[in-house]
């Protein structure tokens, strides 16, 4: 019995870590509406300066001024970073930001390696709560007892300070309606900006309070920041009481999960995450979203199929595109191959968000269930390659369909945590069952037939494929099927008023999204020879939106540009230097801020200009129309 | 300035595009893959160890006369970018052969795009199994202990032990599994007397400590294999020393001994763990020694395992490209197989059956010693004595 206790509350000391850290990204999400990637960095930034401060300063009062001044400390960094970066693109599409403080958490990662080194830092314990306490025989460490402690004392202090001060009535109204906070004269940008450094004073303070206890590394960012969105969604967006109970849940079920199920702990999270979400669409304590107030079609340019002359730059560009093997060697090609495949997969990833205003964050499952049906129809079945390439997909086309009928049950930030937490069980899936597909050392040995085996000739397939599929998909956006998607997308109570089936269209725009991300990690097989879980996983699907958002998100086709930039670039500083990673997002960031309508965007927009003497309107003011909403 | 991976001036000429060489025609180009931006805290150490090698060899007149010369690059972490970074070491820099990476999926990821390609490959630090056995090929060689070879020579020392109550905690991916499975197998043969009480299989990287220990603790077991290292490691040690999990307990571990791993616990280090590792500052051989003090001389600090890996993984690619004379891979085989090379650890072979090299590992007890963590009782264990019978490794390995 004494162990269950224990047990229980060592959940509970887990939960209170967590609650820290998800409490600052609800609250700064609830407001701002910014998917804030970069909250991970700041916690390893938190850890990272209080270790510094914590060896500096000496005796008790060193070790908890030092974890406060750190908190502080990264405070004042997040404030800097939302008057400098963020403050400029509150107006871009939705979803922008997250572009942003993705390029600051690739800076952050290269850049603590720079300052603290490379190594694993270990810090020093807790002054007074260095050994344990005996429970019945059972050892509880003073530092966890602690924790337990700190978690509600903080959640006390954040609802007094949203329940009995100004600020908190402010940030409350913003959470609910900021367009009528900001309509009644509140100072929204110093309400962001003080929103923002609170939300990362907390994201700090968490990570400074795992100096006793972790050690301090460079990749501290990624192993919570997951984990931190997840909890936050379970509790339902902007409830810091919901956050706190989704903590608490994970962290416990986790603690007596692996009781049972050892190896629970690596996909438990969206387990739960999937089932809340789907028994209630906004988490536990999240109310449902009001109707958002859009008024499409006032401020965006209508979308239109190329003209003419566009047709024919078009195909001037592909015919340049496939004379590549006249002049260029058998490495620039394979890169040609594997950014045509990116390309495929970013404008099927664009459909679904551009078009659909779904945004996926978990596309990558159908690009690596294309790849891993390609493997075992090859591996297993020993089908010929154009066999393999074209049934291959229906795996991602299956999984899709399957995934998708849930998902577009739900909408905004819930549908992209969805489509996270299914790609997340793929993956899990794949990584775990190791007698099928091999586990973390995957399948290898899937190459492609000799017709197709010449880097040349891989190109042309990968290019033709890459052509044909943008083509495919841009017919479909303005066919009926397209127009009715986008009815959808931008009124979903005036679509289902004129008797359209949203619901099934949406379903229909996820299958089409998924087989063709499906065509595309197909064919990544071939190229690469091999199918790994990471061809499923979290960082694929952010390269996706990544590149989406670089593009442009209110464009037709501008993931196709975002893929070539983005991919190249990468590649190419991989290849060039150990820390791609502060080049990759010091450009995103320079993106962000010179093209906030994302590359192809502006370019509209300039072309625009040209066009017409007076644009409609002041591009500031545009109000974004597709989104996450 | 970490950004400075080649050597030589290449830069700039890759930097042009990749087309321009700037390295003399004669020179002798290696390629070298790594996930240095993953996983510095080993790839650092292991960068300075191979910069150390191609010093040493070209002040030695390089290879038959010719410059060596070391493209390396950076795979950060994936399979597929590794892919992507040997593809342009072979198709654009020419390079005679592929050496390095870390993680088992790369190396294996490598090892089968050297196959497709008929390029020579060496791999210096995956540890899993497939690379030599069940997905081997004759174009990939390995130069550190396996997983097999390190799970015997801790089951030798952990056999010994009276404890018949074993538990374990692994990261939950392929090196964990491997390792416990192996350890299980060889310790069960050994042992048939024991009983395996609880498994703890913690997500890579993401290890909740404390419910871990209190769950290993609740199973009371004997004695424990731990195979978590990194960052997970000090999380499971900081819980485990507070709850009082290690008390009265035997712990066999895997590579805890390695300077990278054990050096960050400092004043938390368990002692009297069973462990494989490093311990750089008790080995006195005359190998060693010109190795450490050449080491010492240029960097100004100590060398961790990854350097030796990576001075060693260099030796050893120039050893077997001075033998072929001549960069054809299949040459290169030839000369590689059944060679045997100098190295800080003594002689070393590359096997002809498996293509294993016979780099052994030590194996000693942790103690604490001035607030640091150390490696004590350690004795060297040559790879040759802890790999399984010709007729197992035939049985094993696909037929080329």
């Amino acid at each position: 019995m004494a162990f269950y206790v224990v047990q229980f509350l060592t959940g509970l000391a887990s939960a209170a870590s967590l609650f820290l850290v998800a409490s600052g990204l609800s609250i700064i999400f609830g407001v701002t509406r910014i998917v804030n990637f970069a909250h991970g960095a700041f916690y390893m930034i938190g850890a990272y300066i209080a270790f510094t401060l914590t060896e500096r300063l000496s005796g008790a009062f060193g070790f908890w001024g030092g974890i406060v001044l750190a908190a502080i400390a990264v405070a004042l960094i997040g404030v800097l970073v939302e008057m400098v970066l963020l403050r400029r693109i509150y107006h871009a599409p939705e979803l922008f930001q997250l572009l942003a403080t993705f390029g600051l958490t690739l800076m952050v990662e290269d850049l603590v390696v720079l300052i603290w080194g490379p190594d694993d830092l270990v810090g020093r314990r807790a002054p007074g709560f260095k050994g344990a306490i005996d429970f019945f025989g059972q050892n509880i460490p003073s530092y966890d007892l602690f924790l337990i402690v700190l978690g509600p004392v903080v959640l006390g202090i954040l609802w007094l300070l949203f329940q009995r001060t100004r600020w908190g009535v402010l940030v409350r109204a913003a959470t609910q309606d900021r367009d009528m906070v900001a309509a009644l004269g509140v100072n929204q940008k110093w309400l962001f900006t003080s929103v923002f450094a609170v939300g990362v004073f907390l994201a700090a303070l968490g990570g400074a309070l795992q100096i006793p206890r972790d050690a301090v590394h460079h990749a501290m960012d990624l192993r919570i920041i997951v984990e931190v969105f997840v909890v936050v969604v379970i509790g339902g967006l902007g409830s810091i009481v919901g956050a706190f109970v989704a903590a608490v849940l994970v962290s416990e079920l986790n603690a007596f999960g692996i009781l049972i199920f050892p190896k629970i702990s690596i996909i438990l999270v969206f387990l739960v995450m999937a089932v809340v979400l789907i028994v209630r669409p906004w988490g536990l304590f999240g109310k449902p979203e009001a109707p958002a107030r859009k008024t499409p079609g006032l401020t965006v340019n209508p979308w239109r199929p190329l003209t003419q002359n566009e047709r024919l730059m078009a195909l001037a560009a592909l015919v340049i595109a496939a004379t590549l093997p006249l002049f260029a060697g058998n490495y620039a090609l394979t890169v040609g191959s594997e950014i045509a495949i990116f390309v495929i997969f970013a404008v099927s990833l664009h459909f679904l968000m551009s078009v659909g205003g779904l945004a996926s964050f978990g596309h990558a499952a159908y690009f690596g269930l294309g790849a891993y049906g390609v493997a075992f129809l090859a591996k297993m079945a020993g089908l010929p390659m154009i066999v393999c390439l074209l049934l291959g997909p229906l795996l991602g086309c299956m999984g899709a369909a399957v995934f998708g009928f849930f998902a577009v049950q739900l909408s905004g930030v819930y549908f992209a945590m969805l489509t996270l937490a299914f790609a997340q069980i793929v993956w899990s899936i794949a990584f775990q069952w190791v007698s099928v597909t091999g586990g973390d050392n995957g399948i290898l040995g899937v190459w492609p037939e000799k017709w197709a085996a010449s880097p040349s000739h891989f190109y042309w397939l990968a290019l033709g494929v890459a052509t044909l599929v943008t083509i495919a998909l841009r017919a479909m956006v303005f066919s009926p099927f397209g127009y009715a998607l986008r009815a959808t997308r931008d009124s979903l109570l005036r679509t289902e008023a004129i008797g359209i089936n949203a619901k099934r269209i949406q379903w229909t725009a996820f299958v089409i999204a998924g087989t063709t991300a499906g065509i595309g990690g197909a064919l990544f097989a071939y190229l690469k020879g091999s199918v790994f879980p990471d061809n499923l996983g979290i960082s694929l699907s952010v390269d996706a939106l990544v590149m989406v958002l670089l593009g442009g998100v209110e464009t037709v086709s501008g993931a196709v540009i975002g893929a070539i930039v983005y991919k190249a670039l990468n590649i190419w500083l991989v290849s060039q230097t150990d820390l791609s990673k502060l080049v990759l997002g010091g450009f995103i960031m320079l993106i962000v801020v010179v093209f906030p309508k994302g590359i192809v965007g502006m370019l509209e927009m300039l072309a625009q200009r040209r066009r017409k003497a007076s644009p409609p309107g002041s591009p500031l003011l545009a109000k974004p129309i597709e989104s996450a909403e | 300035m970490r950004a400075r991976n080649y050597f030589v001036g290449a830069a700039f000429a890759l930097l042009a595009g990749g087309m321009a060489h700037s390295a003399l025609a004669q020179d002798i180009k290696i390629g070298e893959i790594n996930s240095y931006s993953l996983l510095p805290a080993f790839t650092e150490p292991y960068r300075k160890g191979w910069q150390l090698a191609v010093e040493e060899i070209n002040a030695a007149g390089g290879i038959n006369g010719k410059k060596l010369v070391v493209v390396s690059k950076d795979d950060g972490g994936k399979p597929a970018d590794a892919q992507t970074a040997a593809n342009e070491l072979v198709s654009s820099e020419g390079v005679a052969m592929l050496t390095g990476t870390f993680l088992s999926n790369i190396g294996l990821a490598v090892s089968d795009f050297a196959n497709q390609k008929k390029v020579f490959f060496l791999a210096a630090e995956p540890l899993t199994d497939a690379v030599t056995w069940s997905k081997g090929n004759k174009y990939t060689f390995r130069l550190r202990p396996s997983n097999y070879m390190q799970a015997a020579m801790l089951v030798e020392a952990a056999a010994k032990l009276p404890a018949k109550r074993w538990a374990t905690i692994a990261p939950n991916y392929e090196y964990g599994q491997s390792a416990v499975a192996v350890f299980k197998k060889l310790m069960s043969e050994k042992r048939p007397d024991i009983q395996w009480v609880d498994e703890q299989w913690p997500p890579q990287g993401k290890i909740d400590a404390g419910p871990v220990v209190q769950a290993v603790a609740a199973a009371n077991p004997e004695a424990i294999l731990n195979v978590t290292f990194g960052a997970d490691l000090v999380k499971l040690v900081r819980e485990g020393n507070t709850r009082g999990l290690f008390k009265g307990r035997e712990v066999v571990s895997f590579l805890t001994g390695e300077p990278e791993y054990l050096d960050p616990l400092k004043d938390e280090t368990p002692e009297g763990w069973i462990v494989t590792g490093y311990p750089w500052y008790s080995i006195k051989t005359p190998e060693h020694d010109a190795f450490l003090k050449a080491y010492q001389a240029k960097y100004n600090d100590y060398p961790r395992l990854g350097s030796i890996v990576g001075y060693q993984t260099i030796k050893a690619a120039a050893a077997i490209l001075a033998k072929a004379g001549s960069t054809d891979p299949e040459k290169l085989i030839a000369a590689a197989e059944g060679l045997s090379m100098p190295s800080p650890f003594g002689a070393i072979t590359f096997r002809k059956i498996d293509h294993q090299s016979t780099l052994g590992a030590f194996v000693g007890k942790t103690a604490l010693k001035d607030g640091k963590g150390v490696m004590v009782d350690s004795a060297y264990k040559k790879g040759a004595d802890y790999l399984p019978s010709d007729a197992e490794v035939e049985k094993l390995r696909p037929k080329d």
